[in-house]
């Protein structure tokens, strides 16, 4: 671990304000995936700006909507009623990662900027375009079953690992940031980015840019929502598919609305709009379910290792609708 | 083998058993009380306090931390070294490459001689010369870890590729037999398997894959070492003290008793925790700087450098008559290994004894590989090598429509099929008829897909586990009797989790008629009798068969000493017997002296023998295996091909069990690691770099508590005749046979065969 | 710095790269804490801080000044044994002891956990705030704590003893010699 200095936060501008002396300084939260990759010296920030002092309140708000300081832990998350009657795709998909020694320690906001587990990634004997941009990939020809199928590209096919991130691009949540500019908010499905020709820029966030708060708008038939993660290991592995689904039914049996992402797939959460679109008002049949899984992984493009993961998804999706379609009932 | 030892090992088929040394029974087999009750473990409370110290907890004044630089190239040399800026980084102590190491002698690799136990015979950090990807190029010393860490990053080596070989399919067009499997001829064969084969009534002919494994114990390798002089101390994490201490002896250039090596506590081995660079270098580091050393591997490091598992290619042919018996038994393949080592992964193992058949084929070839030189891991050969014959062997019962159990039946041999040796004991079709009672095998539906419950496909596997008795020659046992009658046995030996330290303790209560509290047994330190290593299964047999030469020694002292006013004078060996803190009469139970007594009156604070073992004549002249009845019940999602084993029962005939809570542990823990090579494990070697690609936790895959149903043990305990104690050991058995009985099961909840492990669930979509 | 460990206040300089776990094992003398990964992937390095469970591996103590951390030898020493301690040796739930102060916080952790009703993804209903401690639950909540040795048996079978109000999960039945 190269040394560096750390400092603690106690309000979220004084974090940016920390952070801007420094060009290679980094936010520490839970520190669970930071500690990790400055460990294996893919970080190497000069200073750490601890932000997990920052504001960890989970709020209801009238509208039913939800307002999470970013250093609420993952547990905390989980655990929140609210959180777990309303939107219990969310509970679901955090308790489905890590472990509870990690989720006790890692903050939402940390969730979120988690990296890659691609194998290559890690090793830096290996060439990753993301740790040294222009270097090449070894992922493409190599060991590439966890990686992605969907918007992928040549120069990086890693997929994101957070679970959380799953159910939050499916709840539309809105990120707060604080930066160097003041405050600015943006949806959490337009935060990461896919890797084109620059994997090693994973989001849209400014140098600095810090996140303060997660929204998630209010959204009834969320209490009607579910999330499945299909992995290597009965627990605590990450997942090769990972459905995150709320529907919504009318009384004729047609979907009314519908929200669907998945995890494991692509360098960022993935909201599958195309499927969404596919079953609105559609009858909730198991054929539709499949159909519309059908059509968001017709541009799936697999690689060597990870073709399975067209079927599992396509798989597990129409069982997660079917499930759900079966609580509506 | 050698010409001597096959004319030994015929000779002693004709000698009978009371003029064979280690072969004549041990009259403790038979007696029960403290033997085989569930005691708990004697060090239980020390480890769950946390004041267990294990290598790398070891304090020293002034101690300097290590980290290792590793190559990235799987072969060729290095072409330049820079440490300018690791030296100049805070805290460094020194930095060692092959240009300032000390020079040191090769290992000498495993086998080579009896206290050798080189993992390869590769010299440690003497030249520029790279053999693996992931071999050590520098090691860096600091006043603390994080220092040390950092400072390993600044070093910059430059490399000269050269052509490597590190893909196991191009590999194989050159494999070859190596000299001998463990002994064993690489090639062995009755009759001509191959038309047998071709002309029985039914066939199967099947290839089987098994990757790469590591050990994975939660300690990370460490050591803590110091010189005082030339005198080396390793406090270290093995499971080979003595073979630990005379490698590095000669790797250094001074006595084997100018090494001391403790290791009272291992946290896990599996094969894994034996001798490899890491000590060697930072005893280098020590001497070169002068300042006691730790090192602790890093989880990454420990894949580099610590070899695992090899993987395999093996094809099972099998044929039968109409009336199920063998007419043909093939079991061919290969394995990769280096030019460096030795460790063929015997997988052909278990077909020489298990079953009977007309004819055999066993034969064993290795590719050599540009890569970490593999070593043992649990039940090494038996483990993949039973997955492949077991599945065949079900495979087969499908296709003559007979339950796997009756198939096994009628193949059932009456000597060992190879070796024409009686078995010393064995009872695997009692473990079949009671396990598969106990388990509810015959609610299986030999249909496969019939049983669905939900999403999830439900099926039932059985099948043979095996594991050979063995007993290492060379170890000796002291026993020492306190004035008042106490007793501390000791012998230089390990303790990493099987229970040694409390079955031992049992044996000597019970052998010197000792309450548990008046019995210590010491271990772990080269200080004490020269002891056994820790693999195969062998230690308990092997620690024994010292102890009761030791207490051959103890009861003609204590005769001696006795002398004529002792109610036991008079008495021989022959008619004594221990009990009741002392030594008593066979025949008149009124005479009895205790041990307090007899050396008060000799006026003797203390007594003490020690003796070495005999020689393991018992494994000439019987065929001495463990055998078991692996049963699983696995669900099958149907959605998503994921696979839980919710049921799983072993039936073990392994000999007497010494401790029956110690031993369920072991057999469950075998078991376990056997979900792990069924479904989950697979150390991910790159072909195109020769480079682990999953040196972690988190991607390599063990069992967590979830994958781990409750999991039912039974066992036969009918003493073995010929094996001390009546014990043969019990370490490597519990995983064999399971990735095959999972493996079934899996094959009758979906109707899939997966030959090649680990069954993930891409290959059941 | 100052932390206050196993009830007992501590003052420590270190470097900021110093992990907890690295802080109890090097500088405090404190060897119970396990180190088996260094990345947070086996559980062996498990402390309590306030009473909660965390990898101790992953935790640069630089951002734990003030807090109080519970370590094994916080728990109960040989001799005055804490009830979890001395299930985990009864129902054998180790076998090399390296991850059994990891499983032993960890569980003590966990059963505080389910004590304030954290649900768990095998918890089928997420409204419901009275967790109920099964052989399920118990698997799910400690699946963070590798045993290589495969003593999980023992484990649950130590922890269901001792926390789980339930003792009709107890099943340690799993043993037996044949007739």
């Amino acid at each position: 671990m190269t040394p560096f200095q750390y400092e603690r936060a106690a309000t979220a501008p004084d974090a940016v304000r920390m952070a801007s002396n420094s060009a290679s300084a980094k936010y520490l939260g839970g520190g669970t995936n930071l500690v990790d990759l400055m460990r294996e010296t893919i970080e190497t920030p000069e200073r750490l700006v601890d932000v997990s002092g920052l504001s960890r309140t989970i709020e209801t708000r009238p509208d039913g909507s939800l307002l999470i300081g970013a250093a609420a832990t993952n547990t905390a998350l989980a655990s929140d009623l609210t959180v777990r009657r309303d939107f219990p795709l969310l509970a679901r998909a955090i308790l489905a990662g890590a472990s509870g020694q990690i989720r006790n320690m890692a903050t939402v906001g940390g969730n979120i900027l988690q990296r890659t587990r691609c194998a290559y990634f890690y090793d830096d004997a290996a060439r990753c375009n993301k740790r040294e941009p222009g270097a090449g990939c070894d992922a493409l020809d190599g060991f590439n079953r966890i990686h992605a199928i969907l918007g992928a590209s040549p120069a990086c096919v890693a997929t994101h690992p957070s679970d959380m991130c799953v159910a939050l691009v499916a709840l539309d949540a809105v990120v707060h940031l604080e930066g160097a500019n003041g405050t600015r908010r943006i949806p959490l499905a337009d935060l990461h980015r896919l890797p084109e020709g620059r994997p090693d820029i994973e989001t849209v966030l400014q140098p600095h840019e810090l996140i303060t708060a997660v929204e998630i708008p209010a959204l009834s038939f969320a209490r009607r929502s579910t999330y499945r993660k299909v992995r290597d290991r009965a627990s605590y592995a990450f997942a090769l598919v990972s459905v995150g689904a709320a529907l919504d039914l009318s009384e004729d049996g047609s979907v009314r609305d519908i929200r669907l992402a998945l995890g494991g797939v692509a360098h960022k959460p993935w909201r599958a709009l195309k499927a969404e679109d596919a079953l609105r008002g559609q009858p909730a049949t198991e054929a539709n379910f499949r159909a519309a899984a059908e059509a968001e992984l017709t541009d799936a493009a697999p690689l060597r290792d990870n073709a399975f993961k067209v079927e599992l998804a396509r798989r597990t999706i129409t069982a997660v609708l079917s499930e759900l379609k079966g609580d509506a009932a | 083998m050698s010409i001597i030892q096959d004319a030994v090992k015929t000779a002693v088929r004709f000698v009978p058993d009371r003029w064979l040394p280690g072969a004549s029974p041990d009259p403790l087999r038979e007696k029960h009380g403290l033997l085989g009750a569930p005691i708990s473990r004697v060090d239980g409370p020390l480890k769950v306090a946390g004041q267990a110290r294990f290598a790398a907890e070891v304090p020293m004044e002034g101690l300097a931390y290590a980290t290792l630089v590793h190559s990235t190239i799987a072969r060729g040399h290095i072409t330049s070294l820079d440490t300018s800026k690791a030296e100049a980084a805070p805290g460094v102590v020194l930095v060692m490459t092959h240009e300032n190491a000390p020079r040191m002698n090769a290992p000498a690799m495993f086998m080579s001689r009896p206290d050798a136990v080189g993992a390869s015979d590769l010299p440690v950090m003497q030249n520029r010369d790279i053999h693996w990807n992931g071999e050590p190029v520098a090691l860096v010393l600091a006043e603390t870890q994080e220092q040390a860490d950092h400072a390993a990053t600044l070093v910059k080596v430059e490399y000269e590729s050269a052509t490597a070989v590190t893909d196991f399919q191009a590999a194989k067009l050159a494999a070859h037999h190596p000299q001998s499997i463990l002994g064993e001829p690489p090639l062995f064969e009755i009759g001509d398997a191959e038309k047998e084969l071709n002309e029985a009534h039914h066939r199967v002919d099947l290839v089987f894959r098994t990757p790469r494994h590591n050990h994975n114990a939660i300690e990370l390798h460490g050591a803590t070492v110091r010189w005082d002089g030339d005198e080396l101390t390793v406090h270290d994490a093995t499971q080979m003290l003595n073979g630990t201490a005379g490698t590095l002896a000669e790797i250094f250039g001074i006595n084997p008793d100018q090494v001391h090596v403790s290791s009272p506590y291992v946290g896990g081995g599996f094969g894994g925790k034996a001798l490899w660079n890491h000590q060697i270098l930072a005893a280098a580091a020590s001497r070169l700087s002068g300042r006691p050393v730790r090192i602790v591997l890093s989880r990454e490091s420990v894949f580099r450098i610590v070899g695992g598992r090899t993987t395999t290619e093996q094809r099972v042919a099998l044929g039968a008559e109409r009336n199920g018996s063998l007419r043909a038994l093939i079991h061919t393949g290969t394995v990769a290994m280096t030019e460096h080592n030795n460790c063929p992964e015997q997988f052909t193992f278990p077909a020489r004894h298990l079953y009977a058949s007309k004819s055999f084929r066993l034969e064993q070839s290795v590719a050599d590989m540009d890569m970490m030189a593999n070593t043992f891991m649990r039940a090494p050969g038996e483990s993949v090598g039973t997955f492949a014959l077991e599945c065949a062997l079900d495979e087969l019962a499908e296709q003559m429509e007979l339950d796997p159990i009756e198939l096994r039946r009628r193949i059932e041999p009456e000597k060992d099929p190879t070796s024409n040796n009686p078995f010393s004991s064995r009872y695997l079709l009692q473990c079949f008829e009671q396990g598969g009672e106990r388990f509810g095998w015959n609610r299986r539906d030999p249909k496969p897909g019939a049983r669905r419950e939900g999403e999830w496909l439900v099926g039932l596997g059985c099948a043979t586990g095996t594991y050979p008795y063995h007993r290492m020659p060379g170890g000796s046992a002291r026993i020492r009797i306190e004035a008042d009658g106490s007793a501390v046995v000791s012998t230089a030996v390990h303790e990493m989790g099987m229970g040694t330290a409390t079955v031992q303790a049992q044996a000597a209560a019970a052998r010197l008629g000792l309450p548990l509290e008046k019995v210590r047994f010491d271990y772990g330190d080269t200080s004490l009798p020269k002891g056994v290593l820790a693999g195969g299964s062998t230690q308990t047999a092997s620690i024994s068969a010292a102890v009761i030469a030791a207490n051959d020694e103890l009861v003609k002292e204590l005769i001696r000493l006795a002398g004529n006013d002792s109610p036991l004078a008079g008495l021989g060996a022959d008619k004594l017997e221990a009990r009741d803190e002392g030594l008593a009469s066979v025949d008149e139970p009124g005479r009895h002296e205790t041990y307090a007594s007899i050396l008060a009156r000799a006026g003797r604070d203390h007594l003490e023998v020690e003796a070495a073992a005999p020689p393991p004549l018992e494994m000439m002249k019987y065929s001495m295996h463990s055998t078991a009845a692996q049963f699983a019940e696995v669900r099958v999602n149907s959605v998503t091909g994921e696979v839980r084993v919710c049921r799983m029962l072993g039936s073990f005939d392994c000999g007497r069990i010494l401790n029956a809570k110690t031993a369920t542990s072991q057999f469950r823990g075998g078991m376990i690691m056997g979900i792990g090579l069924a479904l989950t494990e697979e150390t991910l070697f790159d072909p195109r770099s020769g480079r682990i690609m999953n040196p972690s936790l988190a991607e390599y895959h063990v069992p967590v508590h979830m994958d781990v149903p409750e999991i039912e043990v039974m066992w036969t305990d009918i003493p073995d005749p010929h094996a001390p104690l009546g014990a043969r050991g019990i370490g490597e058995i519990g995983i064999t046979g399971v990735a095959a009985a999972i493996a079934n099961a899996v094959y009758n909840a979906t109707g899939r065969r997966v030959r090649d492990l680990p069954i993930t669930l891409d290959k059941l979509l | 710095m100052r932390f206050t460990i196993n009830d007992k206040p501590v003052e420590a300089e270190f470097d900021p790269r110093t992990s907890l776990l690295d802080l109890l094992r090097d500088h405090l003398g404190l060897t119970g804490s396990k180190k088996g990964c260094n990345q947070g992937a086996c559980g062996a390095c498990t402390v309590l801080v306030d009473g909660e469970r965390i990898n101790s591996c992953l935790a640069l103590a630089v951002q734990y000044q003030g807090r109080a951390i519970t370590t094994v030898e916080g728990l109960g020493q040989t001799g005055s044994l804490h009830p979890l301690q001395q299930a985990f040796v009864e129902h054998d739930g180790f076998q090399c002891g390296y991850c059994t102060p990891g499983q032993l916080c960890s569980a003590i952790g966990m059963a505080g956990e389910a004590a304030r009703g954290v649900p768990s993804v095998v918890t089928a209903d997420l409204g419901d705030e009275t967790v109920t401690l099964s052989h399920d639950e118990l698997r799910e909540r400690m699946s963070g704590n590798l045993c290589r040795c495969g003593a999980y048996n023992g484990i649950i079978d130590a922890i269901t003893e001792t926390f789980a109000a339930d003792g009709s999960q107890k099943g340690d039945a799993g043993a037996r010699k044949a007739a």
